[in-house]
C-alpha cells in the first residue's frame, strides 16, 4: 500500500495550514482514516515515524480517527453499517445503496504553538 | 526512497524517459493552488464579571500553551485539485478519458490494443500507459497506430494526476477523441487517486477467480464500467459466470458490465458503441 505518501502529503497538509497560522511546532496531528480507503492504519503510524523527522510534526502524536464505512438504504429508509466491506443492505439485500461513510482521507486538525 | 510502499528503492518517475519533473505540460502549474486554513476567530459576549482569584504560590514547569487548528483538508487534496484541472482541460477538448484499472495480468494492454484498432475511423485514439519499468506495453500499443506515452513510475505502485497532466502534454489532444489512460496494475491504491477521467473502467479477468471484487470492493465500487475478460477461456478456467456476474453487482452494482475478450475481440462491438456514443453525450 501507499501509506508513505499519503502520510507525507498529510504532514506538508499539515505543514502548511500550521505555517499559515503562525505557528512553528506541530504537538498533535489528527486524522480521519476511512475504513474504505484502503489505507492501514497501523502502516501510517509506522510510516509517520519515518516521514515527521525534520518537520514541524517532528515530536508530534499522531491521532487516527477511524471512520467505519456507512451506507444508505433507499428502501429501508435507514443508514446502515456494512458487516464486512459489502455494499449490500444486510436488511433488506438491496444493492443499489449510496455511500455515506468511509471514503474520508483527511486532515481533520492539529495542536499547534 | 520508495514514497508509496516505503521499500526504500529509490525510483524516478519518467514520462516517454525524461524524467517528470523536466517534461512540461500545458496542464500542469495552469492555475493556482489554493490551499489554505482558516483559524476562525472565536468569540462569546460575556456580561457578567467573575470574581475569581488563584494566588499562586508555587512554580511548576508549564507545557507550552498549544491551539487548536481546525483543517478539515482532503488529505489528497493536491492531487483531486490537478485532477480536477485535467478534468475541465480534456473536456475543453472534447475528449473522452477512461482510467482502465486491473491486477497485473487481466489483459489490459490486449484489450485497449484491439479496442482501439475496432474504433478506427469512429475514435481517434492515444493512450497513457503507466508501469514501474519498460517500455513494453508503449511499444504493444504502438503497433495498433495510436500515439502513445510510456510513463514509468520506478515503485510507485499507480499513476497520479500530476504524471496524466505531463504525460498528456506530450500528446496533440486535439486530434484525439479518445484517450485511455491505462494504469498500473493494482487493485488497490489506484483506487484513491482521481486522474480527472471520465470514466473508470476496471477488468476482471475470468482466470483471476470469481471472487475478486469482493476482496478489492473499493476498486470495483469506484469503477462506471466493469469488462469482465478473456471471456474465450471462461470453459478452460471452469469459470462459474454467474457468480462472478453477482460478485460484480454486489460490489458495483451502478457498473455496466461487458462480457469479452480482448484476444478474440468477443463482445468488443457493444463495448465500442458504448464508448462512441459516451464520446457523443461527452462533447455535446
Amino acid at each position: 500500500m501507499h501509506e508513505v505518501g499519503i502520510i507525507q502529503s498529510a504532514v506538508e497538509a499539515a505543514q502548511d495550514s500550521a505555517k499559515a497560522s503562525g505557528a512553528t511546532e506541530i504537538h498533535v496531528l489528527r486524522l480521519r482514516v476511512g475504513a474504505l480507503t484502503g489505507v492501514v492504519p497501523d502502516a501510517l503510524e509506522f510510516a509517520f515515524e519515518v516521514v515527521r523527522s525534520g518537520t514541524m510534526a517532528a515530536s508530534a502524536t499522531l491521532e487516527i480517527e477511524n471512520v467505519p464505512a456507512s451506507f444508505w438504504c433507499g428502501g429501508c429508509q435507514a443508514e446502515f453499517l456494512p458487516p464486512e466491506l459489502s455494499y449490500v443492505c444486510p436488511k433488506c439485500g438491496r444493492q443499489d445503496v449510496e455511500l455515506r461513510h468511509g471514503l474520508e482521507l483527511e486532515v481533520a486538525s492539529l495542536e499547534i504553538s | 526512497m520508495c514514497k508509496e510502499c516505503g521499500c526504500g528503492i529509490v525510483g524516478e518517475v519518467n514520462i516517454a524517459g525524461k524524467p517528470s519533473r523536466q517534461v512540461p505540460s500545458p496542464l500542469v502549474n495552469g492555475g493556482s493552488s489554493h490551499a489554505h486554513s482558516h483559524v476562525e476567530p472565536h468569540d462569546h459576549p460575556h456580561p457578567h464579571s467573575h470574581d475569581h482569584d488563584h494566588g499562586h504560590p508555587h512554580e511548576h514547569p508549564h507545557a507550552p500553551a498549544t491551539q487548536t487548528l481546525e483543517v478539515h483538508q482532503a488529505i489528497l487534496a493536491k492531487n483531486d485539485r490537478q485532477a480536477e484541472r485535467n478534468r475541465g482541460f480534456f473536456k475543453a477538448k472534447g475528449l473522452l478519458v477512461l482510467n482502465v484499472v486491473s491486477s497485473p495480468g487481466s489483459g489490459k494492454t490486449t484489450l485497449i490494443q484491439k479496442t482501439i484498432s475496432m474504433l478506427a475511423g469512429r475514435l481517434r485514439a492515444g493512450v497513457i500507459v503507466g508501469d514501474l519499468a519498460t517500455d513494453n506495453d508503449a511499444a504493444r500499443l504502438r503497433s495498433a497506430g495510436c500515439p502513445v506515452v510510456q510513463i514509468t513510475t520506478g515503485t510507485v505502485c499507480h499513476l497520479e494526476a500530476d504524471m496524466v497532466a505531463r504525460a498528456a502534454g506530450q500528446l496533440d489532444l486535439g486530434a484525439l477523441d479518445l484517450l485511455v489512460i491505462e494504469n498500473v496494475g493494482n487493485l488497490v491504491c489506484p483506487a484513491t487517486y482521481d486522474l480527472g477521467e471520465d470514466l473508470r473502467v476496471v477488468l476482471l479477468a475470468v482466470t483471476e477467480g470469481e471472487d475478486k471484487p469482493l476482496k478489492y470492493p473499493p476498486m470495483f465500487h469506484s469503477a462506471e464500467v466493469a469488462l469482465l475478460n478473456k471471456m474465450d477461456l471462461a470453459a478452460a478456467t471452469e469459470f462459474d459466470r454467474a457468480t462472478a456476474l453477482e460478485n460484480l453487482r454486489r460490489a458495483s452494482p451502478h457498473a455496466t458490465i461487458f462480457e469479452v475478450s480482448g484476444r478474440t475481440g468477443q463482445g468488443l462491438g457493444a463495448w465500442c458503441d458504448f464508448l462512441v456514443e459516451k464520446h457523443r453525450t461527452q462533447k455535446a
